[in-house]
């Protein structure tokens, strides 16, 4: 059967900053975070019309400076996080802020994309993350599904943990921790646990991975060399507790059961280039996306160490499916679409849409089939999950 | 059984007249005149008279009781047919208790475990005249043999330690070699075997009630043990030790067994090949065991000659020299156990000629078990080099080795696996109806696979080395507050330098490689002036660069005509590919670096300097000089993107920095 193509979306700025929205399930839609040094810095909403396979979008001005890393609240739909860069007096600082959008933007109010430069809208600020102390910010992670009142975001060597008060005007900083080693330590990126009540979080600084409780603040595990060069992202498995994804300049990606840190699960090669993200599915974790500098965007599929052995189980009845007629027949009534290569850990499928170095991938909220990427030139390109084998996960 | 002859007689008696008894009947009661005929009658009765006599003499203990029996022998028809006249009876009664008494003796006798076995042989013998039952004897003759047997063996399996089922315990070493083990074995065990069964046969045969297979049923038993403690012995043969010895062993003891079943064709003649065979695959085994091990030790000196500090101004080996001791010690070594096992299947070699020996020890346990697995294991575990994950505890192997490692195995893909295959087919033809083979070519798949791993994994573990330095002085630097730059960085000289080395390092072993053909636009760098120049201090002075503005452009515009760059991807086989794709590496690296920094004018006009030094250098490493200039037109337009205050520097003053440096 034949896939949709590609959506292309070209911005005119160079962008490394890519969110879904969180808080929003019924729309797709993502949020882009533009980079310039010369001209005011942008957040294009990327509104998807999933059946007339047409992109939409409004653009948000945002003025205090390039954008690194963008994160939208889990609870409210209008709020989202940046880390920008803030250059004066010749240095640079990476800040913090919360912001909120137009109400009507929210929800994507659909204009003509022609006079959307001449109308362009800018920004609320709530509040920001004062990092005067703490250095520069790398990231900022929403307490996963929780009301958007918790936030932590890395600055350096610093976890800070912030409770956001009177409607997320005032950042109060709650508790912290200090990576303390030889060196010039410096967290690259971070992610927030969905499981164990939202208390654990994991951090990568060089080419090692730690966990931390947040409630204790303390360290709770730690995978040293987790890759053999710098350590780019993370993820958590949202199905299955304790296991964790993570990318990284060796060009390979890793899987950990964070009770085992001594060996990684599985290992994934496929990039030829360093692997700036890695994302799992929200609601089908043996669908994993890559982005790399190699310009290429990878959907793996991940069975043997997902949530879903079911895969594993159909497989097995097809493999023996000679001694058992039924099954067989069975199987064929009930898939059509089956699919013809055996469903062991695979790469589904690499897409080469991008010219330039990928530097984010992102599920989106809404459709669990669909997913964005953003290479550097500033093209986002939505793509989905082939057909065959999203009925072959449903049926 | 005495009785039942009697009888007969009787009945012949009793039947007619014996013509015998007739002759000398009569004769007994003339005096004279005494013919030639009667004077012989005489002495018969005289001598049958004496026979008690004679025979109390000849059968007394330590006489000659042969002499006895051979008398009585004589006698006895005799005396039994007359046995109804009552002197005849009192002789033959006598004669009777005496050879009663021999009898008894002789039983008593064969009872004694000091009997030889002629002696007991004899003994039987003369119990059978005796008309003993053979039954009877027959089993006192095999288990007094037995009890013998069992004793050489017991003496055999003195030699050797007591049997360890886990074989865990360190043993001593046997006190004699395995030839002699054998020889004993052989010389008494399966002597005596052999003669015991000659004698069995001609003492038994044809006799009734003895049980046919009885004596085989004993060899059986007996063999067996033998085999077993052969076997055990075999196995304590630990070292490599003199083959020819163990060969000379078996050969000897494939002979004596061949004598065995000749007489004995059931006493295990499959058990006794598979004996030999099992040795002979034993010891091939151990051949393969002992080559890896000399593999290992060789790849040690390799690596401490590798690792040596040299003083400086003195040279070490080089890597050509390394890898020719390397491979040639390897072979000579590969070689000489071939020799050694070829001893197996020589000509004057007894069991050389069982089909074991002319089929399936040639191919599968030579050619497959010994040759290809040699192949195979120094293919795998030349690759484990490159996939042990190296970042992960145990140190890794140094890229010189990679490199030496993948040279040797696309030797031996390109050479050496042809002719080992061909010289083991030649010292070991298979024949045509054998198993299946491993074809050479599949082999040499193995060797080229495990070559292309490491060296995709040389120029990884180099490229990664140069990329970090570049990434560590990108990201350490302030690119904002940075001076105007004066000098071309030190970290990028060091990157030359270094890649200048690995240039080294490759060409040693490496044939250069095809350049792509230069662009037209590579006339007016004078490229060629220098192009087999590797003297550093040397390069193109004449660089004339595109337009500095719009190299964002430019390059995008570049990217839509130009192939996409695969960075960490697989290597030809020459030093061109393999320092294109460490250049690749590196370059990509100080692009994605770059990217991530905000800089200030003199901070893109440091890059512009560094980028141009590189181009300066880097360009005769490269298959393709597009892609180093490629990638450092990406650099200089990503940092002019990531600059503040993009004003690149003069380009006559970029060329004369880096002319200074």
């Amino acid at each position: 059967m034949e896939d949709d193509a590609p959506v292309i979306y070209g911005l005119e700025f160079q962008a490394r900053a890519l969110t879904p929205q969180t808080a929003e399930t019924d729309a797709i839609r993502f949020l882009v975070g533009t980079q310039s040094l010369r001209y005011d810095n942008q957040i294009h909403i990327i509104d998807f019309d999933d059946e007339n396979n047409i992109i939409n979008k409004n653009v948000l001005l945002h003025q205090v400076g390039e954008i690194w890393h963008i994160s939208a609240s889990p609870a409210d739909k209008g709020v989202l996080a940046t880390c920008y860069n803030k250059t004066s007096d010749s240095k640079v600082m990476t800040c913090a802020a919360v912001w909120r959008m137009p109400k009507e933007l929210e929800s994507g109010s659909h204009e003509s994309p022609d006079d959307s430069s001449s109308n362009t809208q800018t920004l609320e600020l709530l509040c920001h993350l004062d990092n005067t102390a703490h250095g520069n910010m790398a990231c900022v992670m929403w307490e996963p599904m929780g009301d958007g009142k918790k936030i932590i975001s890395l600055a350096d060597n610093n976890i800070l943990l912030w409770d956001l008060q009177e409607s997320s005007a005032k950042a109060v900083l709650s508790s912290s921790a200090a990576l303390e080693g030889k060196g010039q330590l410096k967290f690259t990126s971070g992610r927030w646990s969905p499981h164990h009540n939202c208390t654990q979080i994991a951090t990568a600084n060089d080419t090692t991975v730690r966990g931390w409780d947040t409630r204790s603040m303390r360290q709770i595990y730690c995978i040293e060399n987790a890759h053999g060069q710098l350590v780019r992202d993370l993820d958590f498995n949202p199905n299955k507790q304790y296991y964790l994804a993570s990318c990284g300049d060796d060009c390979k990606v890793k899987f950990w059961d964070t009770r085992n840190v001594t060996e990684p699960v599985k290992t994934l090669e496929e990039h030829s280039h360093w692997v700036w993200n890695v994302r799992y599915n929200h609601s089908h974790d043996q669908l994993i996306l890559t982005g790399s500098s190699d310009s290429r965007v990878i959907l793996s599929n991940m069975v043997s160490i997902s949530s879903e052995p079911f895969g594993h189980m159909v497989d097995d009845d097809e493999l023996s499916d000679q001694e058992d007629q039924h099954q067989e027949e069975k199987i064929f009534v009930y898939r059509p679409f089956r699919i013809k290569e055996p469903l062991q850990d695979s790469v589904i499928a690499t897409y080469e849409e991008h010219e330039d170095s990928v530097y984010a991938v992102e599920w989106s909220s809404a459709d669990p089939w669909l997913f964005a990427s953003l290479s550097y030139d500033g093209r986002l390109v939505i793509n989905r999950v082939p057909r065959a084998l999203k009925y072959h996960i449903l049926l | 059984m005495g009785q039942v002859t009697g009888k007969g007689a009787e009945s012949q008696m009793g039947g007619g007249w014996c013509p015998r008894g007739g002759r000398s009947g009569p004769a007994s009661s003339l005096a004279l005149p005494l013919g030639p005929c009667v004077q012989t009658l005489l002495r018969k009765l005289q001598s049958l008279v004496e026979v008690p006599g004679r025979l109390r003499r000849w059968a007394a203990p330590g006489a000659d009781p042969a002499r006895a029996l051979h008398c009585y022998a004589r006698a006895r028809a005799v005396l039994r047919h007359y046995r109804h006249l009552p002197s005849f009876r009192a002789i033959e009664d006598e004669s009777h208790a005496i050879m009663a008494d021999l009898a008894q003796r002789l039983r008593a006798r064969l009872r004694d475990d000091t009997l030889d076995p002629k002696e007991l042989t004899e003994c039987v013998e003369m119990l059978l005249q005796l008309e003993e039952p053979p039954e009877e004897l027959c089993e006192e003759f095999l288990s007094h043999a037995g009890a013998r047997l069992e004793t050489e063996l017991a003496a055999l399996e003195a030699e050797l330690p007591p049997a360890d089922p886990s074989g865990a315990a360190a043993t001593p070493p046997p006190a004699s070699d395995i030839l002699d083990f054998v020889d004993r074995g052989s010389s008494a065990f399966v002597g005596n075997l052999c003669l015991l069964a000659a004698s069995y046969r001609s003492l038994f045969e044809g006799c009734p009630g003895v049980g046919d297979g009885r004596l085989e049923a004993f060899a059986a038993a007996l063999t067996a043990r033998y085999f077993e403690l052969l076997e055990r012995r075999l196995a304590l043969e630990r070292g490599l030790g003199d083959t020819s010895l163990l060969v000379r062993a078996l050969d000897r003891f494939h002979r004596r067994l061949r004598a065995l079943l000749e007489l004995l064709p059931t006493a295990g003649a499959e058990a006794g090949a598979a004996l030999v065979a099992r040795a002979a695959g034993e010891r091939v085994a151990r051949y393969l065991r002992a080559l890896q091990t000399f593999f290992l030790g060789c790849l040690g000196d390799v690596r401490q000659a590798l690792a040596a500090p040299r003083p400086p101004g003195k040279e070490g080996p080089g890597l050509p020299d390394l890898l020719a001791t390397l491979a040639s010690s390897v072979l000579g070594q590969l070689k000489a156990v071939l020799a050694y096992v070829q001893l197996f299947t020589a000509k004057d070699v007894a069991f050389a000629s069982l089909p074991y020996f002319k089929g399936e020890f040639c191919v599968e346990a030579v050619r497959e078990g010994l040759v290809v697995a040699f192949v195979r294991w120094l293919c795998r575990t030349a690759r484990g080099f490159a996939d042990s994950p190296a970042e992960r505890g145990a140190p890794a192997a140094p890229p010189a080795l990679l490199l030496l490692l993948a040279r040797l195995c696309l030797d031996y893909e390109a050479t050496t696996i042809s002719y080992i295959l061909t010289l083991t087919d030649e010292q070991f033809p298979p024949e045509d109806t054998g198993p299946a083979v491993t074809p050479g070519p599949a082999l040499c798949a193995e060797a080229r696979g495990a070559a292309q791993r490491l060296l995709d994994h040389y120029v990884q573990v180099q490229g990664a080395a140069v990329a970090q330095m570049l990434r560590k002085s990108v990201e350490t630097r302030d690119w904002l507050g940075t001076v105007e730059p004066r000098n071309v960085r030190a970290v990028m000289k060091r990157v030359v330098e270094d890649i200048t080395a690995i240039d080294v390092q490759v060409g040693q072993l490496f044939e250069e490689g095809v350049r792509r053909a230069q662009s037209s636009d590579s006339s007016r760098r004078a490229f060629s002036v220098y192009s087999s120049s590797r003297a550093p201090g040397r390069y193109a002075p004449s660089y004339t660069p595109s337009a500095p503005m719009d190299t964002h452009l430019l390059s995008n515009i570049q990217k839509l005509f130009s192939e996409r760059i695969d960075i960490f991807s697989p290597v030809e086989f020459n030093k061109v590919s393999v320092l294109t794709g460490i250049i690749k590496i590196s370059l990509k690296t100080l692009l994605e670096c770059v990217r991530l920094r905000t800089l200030g004018r003199f901070g893109l006009q440091q890059v512009q300097v560094d980028g141009h030094y590189l181009q300066l250098y880097l360009w005769r490493f490269a298959a393709d000089e597009r892609v180093v200039q490629g990638l450092l037109d990406e650099v200089a337009a990503s940092a002019a993107h990531r600059c503040l205050d993009p004003v690149p520097m003069e380009h006559s003053v970029v060329e004369l920095i880096c002319e200074r440096g």
